[in-house]
């Protein structure tokens, strides 16, 4: 009986995997009491990690699933396609937002008035929705759709840490603006695509505008699409919007916002240079080598030593994530299997060291209240969990081996050599090195500095420690046995470009 | 023996001792002393009974990993690595520092561990583990000067582990082979890796590590860095680098600059720093002279030395412990108070010398004499004056401060009885190894037949040990301390009285004059890329600070511009 309901269902999976987070968010608008909101959002939140977890075991056996929705064949109908590469976008997406969930109602009762909390998960399916849509679609109009959807939330979002510091008005407001110029880019980029090709749907650009290479229009769109993605992903300098962003935001969307949102828009910019474009392209190989190789190299450097200079632990890693970020750019950039490899393996990894990292600075928001230097002296002792956790996420972060972060660095460096730069390879060691310092600089405070006079302290509670734990423990678990997401990485790649294995 | 070849996969020995330091912070001060003395002990028993060959190999993301290759090089390190951590953690006794006893245990496991894996990434690995277990040790000190110490031994210690991997990844890349055998010079990658090496080896100018921290480190911190980090480097370097000449160049300088600063130097501590690095330099010449009998000088140097530094730091640290100095303007007389530490030191000194009959003696002779077979008599004559050197600040001027001297009116009590006891026994193999070699001989690399007592070897040293000693006695009383010098009757023209001395003090402030000045515009240079730094990417800085939305969208139109004109010229 549950089986052939099961098997009556699978098929259906790509359509479930956006459908149900999105209709789920009005129920939880209805549902009005914040612990019924939270518990519905938990529940359906690891209902879509389940959907990505088959769908992705679905891709791995039978290859790329296509999906028309409502019967509608692709040039009219939305097409969802979903292959390795944005299989593995979906685990992680869907996962990250599976473990933020039962960690949300501690952390977002303490940082959310309580009349918004149901407004609060639903910003937070909104959001969750989006992003899964801009992941599986196979369409491109669909993408600036579901990218608007994710952006609108997470407006929300942030503002939602506005009892806790008015400047998560600002913050959101000035994340607004930028937002929507980039969606705007971006939409006007697929417009022009529309314009010479005839058609919106990936697969069907992907074979039209080979023949249009030449074409002005073709140009500029890719000019608009590279920057309106670019500044979604937080591409060094169109960053700006990130660090008060992840700053003033509640704990529970910081952490989810940062593993999730940037690494779904650094998949589309992949999915649109490499698919519906092709690093052949005398255009696309300038832009590659001129545009976003140096910005990558200066966002490892110069964000990371922005990053040892803060003050403030969320901005701290905030500014982190914009040197990581040009970790995954720079292997765009390569262009090459290897590169796509370790960029694709980075967004994995890098969603797992941030998620560990920022539910780590909740904890630490929660109960001492100040994430600044000076609220985490002496927590070393006070919250010896919490403490430890982050320093397994910053030890993955600098890249220690056993960490997921060597696996991703190991990638990096390798897919540099390979082509001969070394001195990329060399900037990649040094940006690792530098990121020792403002680790160092936490740990420092947490475990050699007393706490402040009459503080006590007591440890994070279970329900906040557990998912900060999973992730600290994926960390290490991925980065000893990286087979699987290695061979994952690979394959995807080589879908990007086209390689058959 | 037997039960352990039975074993599908032996352990590590390095990785038993990380494991069992784990446990250390989960137990009492009282409990924890016991442990680890039996933890080292045992491992020392099981090291002794691993069947050679290769073992633990395993593979991890295409990588042939090997852990555990138990050949006689790695052997005899892992052996005194063992002894040396025993009788650390022994003179340590007393500690109730959590955190340093497991740091201990944990560095010298790494320690251990580096020198019995067979391939170069599992080596990065535990080199970067040293560095970082280590540098607890020097902060458990407490001080602001063992932190900033301390930072600064971390980054390069660090950086070192950096240069490494990036050497690696050039030799993977070059010959696709991460086995940790004979690299040399010649690629990129072996010249990465060397440098590597060389840092944590201390060699010239990029020395400046040892001597700023080690010092810094507590009592006993001190004692067990001394053994570990430098000679991982040396059994590195003899692994992957026998026979490189460039190696005979800088381990000979490696025993000559030190003097002068050593000579120099009031903190005694520091000055037994300096000389750790000129008997560094012993062993670099004999990995770069690469014979066999210079390999075994090496090995066998190395073994010796750890035993005899540790012992000159062991006594040093009970006086510090007990006094709360170690500057010898500040000490003296203390053989009245503290007559067993006086004889070990002098124990220590006597080896660090090469006394006959001390293990020093048997083990630098080797190398001495391989420098001569091989016809390289510059640098023989410059190991000569070396040794001379190290009698001088080690052997003579260490003791003599501390012990003698001046009195300085202190009355310590005499160093408790664990110290005493750690002590006793690294003096007894100190005699012991430099009476009875054959041992030892029998541990080393290669066959040896070597007989280090032939009548030309101990009376070439005596003789040097004569001059050296006299030249001191000279020293004292010309120029080192002016008052006696208006009492000495000594009837000698004044031109040596006074030029020789003003020589070695003029050479000294010279060395000196050039070294401030290269370390203090390092420094200016350091913190004004750090202040520009602070200036630029600080919280209100051009990168760090809140941007405005309107720049924010400038940053947008200037990149799409720059897109679109790349487009463009492409088209």
């Amino acid at each position: 009986m549950t089986g052939s309901a099961l098997s009556g269902i699978m098929p259906h999976l790509p359509a479930l995997q956006v459908v149900v987070p999105l209709l789920s968010a009005p129920i939880c608008f209805l549902l009005r009491r914040g612990l019924v909101s939270w518990a519905f959002a938990t529940v359906i939140s690891w209902a879509a990690f389940a959907t990505a977890l088959l769908l992705l075991q679905a891709v791995l056996t039978d290859g790329t699933i296509r999906y028309e929705i409502g019967g509608w064949a692709a040039p009219w109908g939305i097409e969802y396609v979903i292959d390795a590469t944005n299989a593995i976008v979906l685990v992680i997406v869907a996962g990250i937002g599976a473990v933020v969930m039962p960690y949300a109602r501690r952390s977002v009762a303490a940082e959310v008035p309580a009349n918004q909390h149901s407004l609060y998960y639903t910003a937070y399916l909104l959001c969750l929705a989006g992003l899964l849509g801009v992941s599986i679609t196979g369409d491109a109009f669909n993408v600036f759709v579901f990218l608007e959807i994710t952006s609108l939330s997470s407006y929300i979002l942030i503002s939602a840490g506005a009892g806790m510091d008015r400047r998560a008005l600002t913050a959101a407001y000035n994340y607004l603006v930028l937002g929507t110029v980039g969606a705007t880019f971006f939409v006007i980029g697929v417009g022009l695509l529309y314009m010479v090709t005839g058609t919106l749907n990936i697969i069907d650009l992907s074979a039209r505008v080979p023949a249009l290479q030449d074409n002005r229009t073709i140009h500029v769109a890719f000019a608009f699409i590279v920057v309106g993605m670019g500044l979604k992903l937080a591409l060094f300098p169109l960053h700006t919007w990130l660090p008060n962003a992840y700053t003033y935001a509640p704990s529970t969307s910081t952490a989810f916002l940062a593993a999730t949102a940037t690494k779904v828009s650094v998949y589309v910019l992949m999915r649109f240079l490499f698919v519906v474009f092709a690093p052949t392209y005398g255009f696309m190989a300038l832009t590659l080598n001129y545009v976003l190789l140096p910005l990558a190299l200066i966002a490892m450097v110069a964000a990371t030593i922005a990053a040892i200079y803060q003050y403030n632990l969320k901005r701290l890693l905030a500014f982190s994530s914009v040197a990581q970020l040009g970790y995954m750019v720079l292997g765009i950039a390569y262009g090459s299997v290897q590169g796509l490899t370790a960029t694709l393996l980075h967004l994995f990894n890098h969603a797992l060291m941030k998620g560990a990292l920022f539910l780590a600075v909740g904890c630490i928001m929660l109960r001492v209240g100040d994430v600044t230097m000076l609220g985490v002296r002496g927590l070393g002792r006070q919250m010896p969990w919490t403490m430890a956790a982050f320093v397994v996420g910053g030890l993955s972060l600098i890249g220690v081996p056993l960490t997921v972060g060597f696996i991703s660095k190991w990638y990096l460096v390798t897919a540099a050599l390979s082509d001969g730069r070394w001195p990329i390879a060399a900037v990649i060691l040094a940006s690792s090195l530098l990121a020792v310092i403002y680790v160092w600089k936490v740990v420092e405070a947490a475990y050699f500095k007393e706490p402040p006079a009459g503080r006590v302290v007591r440890e994070a509670p279970l329900s906040m420690l557990v998912p900060t734990w999973i992730l600290v423990l994926a960390n290490v678990g991925f980065g000893i046995n990286a087979e699987f997401t290695v061979d994952v990485a690979q394959t995807a790649a080589m879908g990007l470009l086209g390689i058959v294995p | 023996m037997t039960a352990i070849a039975e074993l599908a996969m032996p352990i590590s020995p390095g990785l038993i001792v990380i494991l069992g330091g784990l446990l250390v912070p989960f137990l009492t001060a009282g409990i924890a002393r016991v442990y680890v003395l039996l933890l080292s002990a045992a491992t020392l028993v099981y090291v002794l009974g691993l069947p050679s060959g290769e073992h633990a190999a395993f593979t991890f993301m295409d990588l042939d990993l090997q852990l555990l290759r138990v050949d006689k090089l790695s052997t005899i390190f892992g052996t005194i690595f063992l002894i040396a951590l025993f009788l650390g953690n022994l003179y340590a006794w007393h500690e109730r520092d959590r955190m340093q006893r497991t740091a201990a245990q944990i560095y010298a496991g790494s320690a251990i561990a580096a020198a019995y894996v067979g391939d170069l990434v599992s080596l990065f690995v535990f080199w970067e583990l040293t560095a970082i277990a280590s540098v607890f040790l020097i902060w458990a000190a407490g001080t602001d000067r063992s932190f900033r110490a301390g930072m600064r031994y971390l980054i390069i210690q660090v950086g070192s582990g950096v240069i490494l991997l990036a050497g690696v990844l050039f030799h993977v890349h070059e010959t696709g082979s991460i086995t940790f055998g004979h690299i040399g010079l010649g690629s990129i990658g072996g010249t990465l890796i060397l440098l590597a090496f060389g840092i944590k080896c201390a060699f010239p100018l990029l020395h400046n590590w040892l001597q700023d921290s080690y010092p810094e480190a507590t009592v006993t911190g001190t004692v067990i860095l001394s053994a570990f980090t430098t000679k991982l480097a040396v059994y590195a370097l003899a692994r992957s680098y026998a026979g490189t000449e460039m190696l005979i160049w800088i381990g000979a300088t490696m025993t000559a600059f030190p003097i002068f600063y050593a000579v120099i130097e009031n903190d005694l501590r520091r000055v037994l720093a300096y000389s750790l690095n000129n008997q560094l330099g012993f062993m670099v010449v004999g990995v770069g002279i690469g014979t066999e009998l210079a390999l075994n000088g090496t090995a066998a140097h190395a073994f010796s030395h750890i035993l005899y530094k540790a012992l000159l730091f062991m006594s040093i640290g009970a006086v510090l412990f007990r006094t709360g100095t170690c500057k010898g303007s500040e000490l003296g007389g203390l053989y009245k108070t503290m007559p067993w530490t006086t004889g070990f030191c002098i124990v220590g000194a006597a080896s660090i010398s090469a006394f006959p009959l001390f293990s020093g003696f048997i083990s630098k002779s080797m190398i001495l004499s391989a420098a001569g077979e091989e016809g390289h008599f510059i640098t023989w004559a410059i190991l000569l004056f070396a040794s001379a050197g190290v009698f001088h600040h080690s052997g003579i001027k260490v003791p003599f401060f501390a012990f003698f001297a001046h009195d300085s009116g202190r009355r310590p009590k005499e160093a408790p009885w664990n110290m005493l006891l750690a002590m006793a026994v690294t003096a007894g193999l100190c005699i012991g190894i430099g009476i009875w070699p054959e041992p030892l001989y029998a541990m080393l690399p290669f066959p040896v037949d070597y007989v280090p007592y032939t009548a030309v070897h101990v009376i070439t040293q005596l003789q040097l040990l004569l001059f050296a000693a006299l030249a001191f006695t000279f020293l004292m009383r010309t120029g080192l301390y002016p008052p006696e010098l208006r009492s000495t009757n000594l009837d000698i023209d004044w031109i040596y009285r006074r030029a020789l001395p003003a020589i070695i003090r003029g050479l000294g402030s010279g060395i000196g004059v050039v070294w401030d000045s290269l370390i203090g515009g390092g420094r200016m240079l350091v913190s004004a890329t750090i202040d520009g730094a602070a200036r630029n990417f600080g919280p209100y800085g051009l990168i760090g600070r809140t941007v405005r939305v309107g720049n924010g969208v400038a940053w947008v139109a200037t990149l799409l511009l720059v897109t679109l004109l790349i487009a463009y010229s492409a088209g």
